[in-house]
């Protein structure tokens, strides 16, 4: 593996940059975390100071302890940790969410944190930034993973409601809390019927709101009061609701997951959900190697996911790479995050 | 074709009957005899015969995705399901005309079978360009002969049934054997006049029920309404004797020719309009059954030589008649039908065709001491029937009962993982399992079910975590979990490297409680072998 230090370097509590004495992103408490965006994965509990973007601080502020220090950063702007340059840039992954690039004696790395490209109703778009050094998320780094356009995706939602709704049921649509449910939301048909939301999803859409995205209007389910007709209604909960008590109030439902892991049959059927709605926050195969073209770096890091396929891909293909970690994340991690975010709420 | 595959991804997106037999019966009232054929065809289990090699499609997917072999071989360890995998990796294409399913297989699909590689190349990226994925991976699934999509033949003739009003039992009648795809079988599937007689044609088996062992079967009410035979542990069996021929048909609905001369030359000696119900046993004609180990060197011979014929004798045990003289009696009493059959069997006395023994008692606790000496007999346990009940279709609650002996138990230490297909693709759900022998860990079975989705997961977080190393897509991780695997029988074999093979290995539940040094040892397994 290419040293990067003391620019970058892997570590037990995740990224370090000794030159600035601050993580990237760190799996424990730590004294300085740059953080790339609120999901809690990423953003942990317990540090003392933390930089994370600005258009994210109501949803970061939501998960953290107050006594933290925070410093909130426009994207673009940059700012000197120690002598290295820290600045964020959009990565589209959701509200807030940034690359971090880092620039120290001429050496640049960036890491992406989560990411996708393209448009997203309710986040700013990734942009391209050129480094030596990029650490790449490959969570679906695999070629079977090629996202159907959001579009078309948005529009079998919408029908799906609009048939549910012709059938008298109500839709239960499931979505990680924070994130996932709100740019779910802001592409439902809002002339098909009313739309509930589950108290964890309901909480990111008022922490949205503050940060000034429009959004459809929403009933949170638990201030429902007197008797409710749910059929024709549309319903966003989190995916740890799915068979839970919670849903017996709506009688009969047509359940659907929407993720990246829905595009394999094997994910769909266990969900043993009614449908599954190719949805994803994260890079598909071919966007990844995009992303690799467009920053153009001497080395890849890849981390979370199918670490080394991508990297033995990469290398084949005239970059150095190398597997950051190789334990990886799954399926079903990010409902971890979904359920954290319940019991937090 | 895009009904078909709508069809197809209805299915598979539901696992409820009901919308199961729904969807189908809306895609037979929109389809033409034709189609309707071929679809009966697939969604009753039956494939094409091989079109195309799948090493060669495996090249071509990667060719056209853009990628290394490596890493579409990957790709399919992550899908577990080629058709899919083509599905997913090859970039879309587009529909331009929909042709009907009988146009895909018959004037596509089949030819692909007798070109040559470099046409059949063209032929396979010229489907692939006008498929989307969805409609690729039904197309795949028949190229690939890999079509299952969680419906039973029974609810194919369900569907049938309710989209046409005939009873399912005619259909499932008119359904046993071969079914030739074409608009005319179809159209006489569902004539409601007609009801064509071909020698060949079995009726659909009756099935049991298993008792639960914890329960007994005191819940199936009095013990005098019951009759009790011994459950064989052979191959069943439909002997037919009609028109002056002999038919022998397998449970999977398979024609076994050749295969059993001994029984198929016995069946001679029945008259004509016959149909008995049974068992295929190795057994010393004089009685004594033989394990199923020994049965088992005759499965799959096409041909059986004259060595084994003498070292492998077979007989036909048979429990039921549904034809006599011609006449269908499925709708009699079990006890007037088992009369009829001793009476016909006795009048033949043939060796190699006989009664199965009722077993006396006439009541549970009689016939729990009974089963007790169901090891030592080769057998597994006790069937019980009800008296009074008619000749089912399928597996009818209440009338056939299999009261199994408790499995053989053992724990073993998991040490190889891979990944599963289906429901299961993705996961590690596919276990070897060992036991300890002078201090060495020894393979001696695999095992796919028993866990529930959340134990399989676990499991699967445990190989992710703790492969030490990998052959191709078999993981090997550090010896830590402990599980008692449950198990029918077991045989001596040279083929596996603990010298023995075990019936149906499966995973009884998880022992968080053990640890891995607390496992059993082979010898505890050799133990159990039975004497030879």
């Amino acid at each position: 593996m290419v040293s990067f230090e003391p620019l970058l370097r892997p570590t037990s509590s995740g990224l370090y940059c000794d030159a600035g004495d601050f993580y990237v992103d760190p799996t424990r408490p730590v004294d300085r975390a740059v953080v790339t965006h609120a999901h809690s994965d990423h953003a942990r509990w317990g540090c003392r100071r933390y930089l994370s973007a600005a258009p994210g601080e109501h949803l970061l502020r939501m998960r953290m302890n107050d006594d933290a220090e925070f410093q909130f950063l426009p994207y673009g702007e940059s700012i000197s940790i120690g002598g290295v340059r820290v600045s964020l840039h959009p990565a589209g992954h959701m509200l807030g969410s940034a690359q971090v690039r880092l620039e120290h004696r001429g050496k640049i790395a960036v890491v992406t944190g989560d990411y996708k490209l393209g448009r997203d109703l309710t986040c700013q778009s990734w942009e391209p930034v050129r480094c030596h050094l990029l650490v790449t998320e490959t969570t679906f780094g695999l070629p079977i993973y090629r996202w159907p356009s959001p579009e078309s995706v948005r529009e079998e939602i919408n029908a799906w409601w609009r048939r549910c709704r012709d059938e008298g049921k109500c839709c239960v649509l499931y979505g990680y809390a924070v994130g996932k449910s709100q740019s779910l939301l802001a592409g439902l048909d809002t002339t098909l019927g009313k739309i509930f939301t589950h108290g964890a999803v309901e909480k990111g859409v008022q922490a949205y709101r503050r940060s000034g995205v429009e959004l459809p209007e929403t009933h949170y389910v638990g201030a429902v009061e007197g008797k409710q007709d749910w059929s024709g209604a549309m319903v966003i909960a989190v995916p740890s609701a799915h068979g839970s008590a919670w849903m017996k109030r709506f009688g009969r439902v047509s359940t659907a997951m929407a993720s990246g892991w829905m595009a394999v049959r094997g994910s769909r059927r266990r969900r043993a959900m009614d449908r599954g709605f190719v949805v994803s926050d994260h890079v598909d195969w071919q966007s990844l190697l995009v992303a690799v073209d467009q920053c153009d770096p001497e080395t890849v890091w890849a981390t979370h996911g199918y670490t080394a396929a991508v990297a033995r891909y990469l290398n084949e293909n005239g970059r150095n790479a190398d597997e950051l970690d190789s334990g990886g994340r799954r399926e079903g991690d990010e409902d971890a995050t979904a359920d954290a975010a319940e019991s937090a709420s | 074709m895009i009904r078909f595959a709508e069809l197809y991804n209805e299915l598979d997106s539901t696992t409820k009957t009901n919308e199961k037999i729904a969807s189908m019966v809306r895609y037979f009232a929109g389809a033409d005899h034709s189609d309707a054929a071929w679809a009966t065809y697939f969604l009753s289990g039956n494939k094409l015969r091989r079109l195309v090699p799948t090493s060669l499609l495996r090249v071509w997917a990667a060719e056209q995705a853009e990628i290394p072999q490596w890493l579409f071989e990957e790709s399919y360890q992550a899908v577990g399901d080629l058709a899919e995998t083509f599905s997913l990796v090859v970039p879309p294409g587009t529909t331009t005309t929909d042709e009907s399913l009988t146009h895909w297989v018959e004037h596509r699909l089949m030819p692909l079978r007798s070109m040559s590689d470099v046409e059949q190349h063209a032929a396979v990226l010229q489907i692939w360009n006008e498929t989307p994925a969805r409609l690729r991976l039904v197309v795949m699934k028949l190229v690939t002969g890999s079509f299952r999509v969680g419906v039973s033949k029974r609810l194919v003739t369900r569907a049938i049934a309710g989209h046409t009003g005939i009873p399912a039992d005619v259909i499932s009648h008119r359904l046993m054997g071969d079914f030739d795809p074409s608009a005319e079988s179809f159209a006489s599937l569902i004539d409601p006049e007609i009801q064509d007689t071909v020698p060949s044609k079995p009726y659909p088996f009756c099935l049991a029920h298993p008792i639960d062992n914890e329960k007994g079967p005191e819940v199936l009410g009095e013990a005098s309404d019951y009759l009790a035979e011994w459950k064989w542990d052979g191959i069943r069996g439909q002997v037919i004797r009609r028109s002056g021929q002999t038919f022998l048909w397998s449970r999977g609905e398979e024609l076994m020719e050749n295969r059993w001369p001994e029984i198929e030359s016995a069946a001679e000696s029945l008259p004509d309009g016959t149909v008995i119900d049974g068992e295929i046993l190795a057994a010393i004609p004089a009685g004594t059954v033989l394990p199923f180990a020994q049965l088992q060197r005759r499965i799959g011979r096409k041909k059986v030589g004259k060595k084994l014929l003498t070292e492998v004798p077979v007989v036909f045990h048979a429990f039921d008649v549904m034809e006599h003289h011609g006449e269908d009696v499925r709708a009699l009493r079990l006890v007037d039908r088992r009369a009829r059959l001793d009476e016909l069997l006795c009048s033949i006395d043939h060796p190699h065709l006989k009664a199965t023994e009722l077993i006396d008692g006439e009541s549970w606790d009689a016939w729990a001491d009974i089963r007790t000496t169901s090891r030592q007999r080769n057998a597994e346990g006790l069937m019980l029937k009800r008296k009074d009940a008619p000749y089912d279709v399928g597996r009818v609650r209440g009338t056939w009962w299999k009261w199994k002996v408790a499995p053989y138990t053992i724990d073993a230490v998991l040490i190889y993982a891979q990944k599963g297909h289906g429901r299961r693709s993705g996961l590690f759900t596919d276990y070897t399992f060992a036991l300890w022998d002078d201090g060495q860990l020894v393979p001696f079975a695999k095992a796919y079910s028993g866990l529930n989705d959340q134990e399989i997961r676990k499991v699967d977080q445990f190989v992710r975590k703790n492969t030490n190393d990998s052959f191709g897509p078999v993981r090997s991780v550090t010896p830590t979990l402990v599980m008692e695997l449950a198990f029918e029988g077991l045989q001596r074999s040279g083929r596996h490297k603990s010298g023995v093979a075990t019936r149906f290995p499966r995973i009884v539940r998880w022992r968080h409680d053990k640890r891995p040094q607390d496992a059993n040892a082979l010898a505890d397994l050799l133990e159990l072998l039975p004497e030879d």
